[in-house]
């Protein structure tokens, strides 16, 4: 099952590796990872979306509570937390297709933030059923790039 | 000069340190006394403040960093007390690896100090460089990298509180050579906690409550203990709890001791080579109470068949045990202590009903008549014998040490243990090697006691060069090896799983295997390395010398070596094999 798992930790060094390692050391692939400060700069949120067998990921949950450096733990079951990923994605255009593709980006409200004469970069906030669907549509153009920071979950 | 600076001389409290001198004054001040340290460039700063502070702190200088390592985990194990080491960067530091291992496994309190190349050298494969804060990641419970000489105290302060606090573990602090050079004015730390979700947390009225009703109700209850017993020092509370229910009882390996084996309600341990009394107890109950536990597949074997008929509840401090290897049906977090004391209390509050246990402990005690632990009389000397002949000639009042194979689980089933802390073995990991070095750390950790390292060739060897840590220091720690000339426990499942095909099992000449039978072919010859040490040492191989050697090595003054020379043919039994259950327990 799809787990997002929030993680808020004392900002010092080698916290994410213990993090980490604790999934892959159980041959588990993280599928998305977010790390940054909170609003205190001694204190962040680690945000990772896991996919796995739900008692594995019971275990993992309860072995980042004893991290020394953990601070609090939540594994979101669906519908607790609100949650967003932002995405750039550099896409080819030529002049046929540019307004189409500007069409495209102003119905899902993505901002087109650098425009060459062969490509544009656009930047892209939602949750994941948004994103996949921008993505899909705009396939056709040809995606250069892609760049996600992966999901960032709060209680709702 | 001017006469003002004459006049701002520093007093003691503002005096400036260097950062090795203010780790050496931390230890002290966690009331460290002894340390094994093996010094290298990179640590010889802090040996430097050692040997200043000699008559403060007592070093040890081991033979290999790994035989320090272990030392300092015995001596945890036989106290309670952080066992302390320290080793130089690169080799030194990955010499420390599996006793590091071997602590985050068996949750000893121990606090590992390591020298690191310069800050400025960090990263660039300098000479005796790793970066062994990554390594050692994944089997520390904490660790730190003291990249500031201002964090110095307060780092030690709080490596002693993580490794203490809570379920115990073992802490890295890996110092560079610089922050050890450096100097600063101290700042001692005071009192420190850590975040609330390290601390401890107890289990509520309620729960326990529930667990007395279950008690009051169940026909056939066992009580199933473990390291957690031992590292709470909760055996009053055990004892209490055993004898006002009357519920019999069964340890883990962790567990031997925390509760007097003599005693009518134990049937000592069970697990893979455990009583057979014991398993057949687990398996039938119809309560199991597993305090202080974490379910090893060692213990239940196949996991689905393990206690079947029983609802389990299960106490331990670390929630991230329960329902790990297997799902209970009452996970209760807190200190197994309070658990175990308040549910006394609240015995005598409130009108507990004890169960008529009547006619299960009286099954218990017809199947220890029908499998007690039990050896074919041979006319060689067995390793079962030679324990059972230590035993008596100690009166059960030794610590014992082991290395892992054979002799490791025969000694846990024929020494009988009365006392918490006197059973010192690598168990969760596995470790051989760990047998000597653990018993030199018990020694001096408890220096009025008897401390017999039980060991097998084959473990004995891997640190045989701590003989001469215990000639020159002064620590007179014993070993008996039961020399089969064999890895006997690999031997013994090659025979019952292997077709007796023997994959490198063997330690000397494979043709000329020294035996009783063959003295000619044993190899080496233990008596004159530990003579070549400076050490005394007597083999052993007529069954009626037996008591006398043994009686030898206990009455030596210092260190002592005594080979028993045993056949390669006996297997340890009971044996539940991996991944079956207590149907399929081999008892002859």
């Amino acid at each position: 099952m799809r787990h997002t798992i929030s993680v808020l930790v004392e900002n010092k060094f080698g916290v994410l590796a213990r993090i980490s390692g604790l999934f892959s050391g159980r041959g588990f692939n993280i599928h998305t990872l977010n790390v940054a400060p909170t609003h205190d700069p001694k204190v962040s949120r680690v945000t990772a979306v896991v996919r796995g067998d739900d008692s594995v990921l019971d275990q993992i949950t309860k072995q980042l509570k004893k991290l020394i450096n953990v601070i609090e733990v939540h594994d979101f079951k669906k519908g607790q937390a609100v949650s967003r990923e932002l995405i750039l994605v550099k896409i080819e255009v030529s002049a046929e297709n540019r307004s189409e593709l500007i069409q495209i980006c102003e119905l899902f409200r993505a901002k087109i933030i650098s425009v060459q004469h062969e490509d544009l970069v656009a930047e892209l906030t939602g949750d994941e059923g948004k994103i996949t669907a921008f993505l899909k549509l705009i396939e056709k153009f040809g995606i250069i790039e892609l760049g996600r920071t992966g999901n960032l979950a709060m209680h709702r | 000069m001017s006469a003002t600076t004459d006049v701002k001389k520093p007093s003691q409290a503002t005096q400036e340190m260097n950062g090795a001198d203010i780790l050496v004054e931390s230890l002290i001040r966690e009331g460290v006394t002894d340390i094994f340290a093996y010094p290298g460039g990179a640590s010889m700063e802090m040996h430097q403040s050692l040997a200043k502070a000699k008559d403060r702190i007592r070093t040890i200088l081991p033979r290999h960093e790994q035989g320090g390592s272990f030392a300092a985990e015995g001596y945890a194990r036989a106290t309670g007390k952080v066992g302390v080491c320290m080793a130089t960067s690169g080799p030194g530091a990955t010499n420390l690896m599996t006793a590091i291992a071997d602590a985050f496994m068996d949750s000893t309190p121990l606090v590992c100090i390591t020298g690191q190349v310069y800050t400025k050298f960090i990263g660039k494969a300098a000479f005796q460089e790793t970066d062994f804060f990554g390594m050692t990641l994944p089997v520390v419970k904490h660790s730190y990298l003291v990249m500031d000489i201002k964090d110095l105290a307060y780092t030690i302060r709080e490596a002693f509180k993580v490794a203490t606090t809570g379920r115990p573990g073992p802490v890295v602090v890996d110092i560079p050579k610089d922050v050890q050079q450096n100097m600063i004015v101290p700042d001692w730390p005071g009192e420190i906690t850590l975040l609330d979700s390290k601390l401890p947390t107890f289990a509520t009225d309620q729960q326990l409550k529930n667990i007395l009703h279950l008690i009051e109700e169940a026909k056939r209850p066992m009580v199933y203990y473990g390291g957690g017993i031992v590292a709470a020092e909760a055996y009053d509370e055990l004892k209490a709890f055993i004898e006002k229910t009357g519920v019999p009882c069964s340890s883990t390996l962790m567990g031997v001791g925390a509760f007097p084996e003599t005693h009518q309600l134990s049937t000592k341990w069970f697990g893979m080579h455990g009583s057979a009394y014991g398993n057949l107890a687990v398996h039938n109950c119809d309560l199991l109470l597993a305090f202080g536990v974490r379910f090893d597949d060692r213990i239940t074997g196949e996991v689905s068949k393990f206690a079947p008929q029983a609802e389990i509840v299960h106490i331990d401090i670390d929630a991230s045990e329960h329902n790990k290897n297997k799902i209970v049906h009452h996970p209760i977090t807190g200190d197994i202590g309070h658990a175990m004391g308040r549910m006394v209390e609240l015995m005598e509050q409130a009108d507990f009903k004890k169960p008529d246990l009547g006619p299960w402990v009286e099954q218990i005690q017809n199947w220890k008549k029908d499998y007690p632990f039990s050896y074919e009389e041979s006319p060689h000397i067995l390793g079962q014998e030679a324990i059972r002949v230590l035993y008596e000639l100690t009166k059960g009042e030794a610590i014992i040490s082991t290395g892992v194979g054979q002799h490791q689980m025969w000694a846990a089933q024929y020494y009988d243990f009365k006392y918490p802390r006197h059973h010192i073995s690598s168990l969760g990991l596995g470790s051989m090697g760990y047998g000597y070095p653990a018993a030199i750390g018990a020694k001096v950790a408890c220096p009025d006691k008897h401390v017999i390292d039980i060991d097998g060739d084959g473990s004995f060897v891997m640190n045989v060069q701590e003989l001469a840590t215990a000639k020159i220091e002064k620590i007179a720690a014993k070993a008996m090896i039961l020399n089969n000339q064999h890895l006997g426990m690999v031997m013994q499942w090659e025979d019952r799983f292997y077709d007796s095909v023997r994959g490198n099992t063997i330690l000397g000449d494979e043709k000329n295997i020294g035996s009783p039978e063959n003295l000619d072919g044993l190899y080496p010859n233990y008596v004159e390395i530990a003579n070549g040490f400076g050490l005394p040492a007597r083999r052993v191989h007529k069954k009626e010398e037996l008591r006398d050697a043994i009686q030898e090595m206990l009455d030596s003054e210092e260190a002592f070596l005594l080979d028993v020379i045993t056949p390669y043919t006996e297997h340890v039994l009971p044996m539940i094999p991996a991944g079956k259950s207590v149907d399929q327990m081999i008892v002859k």
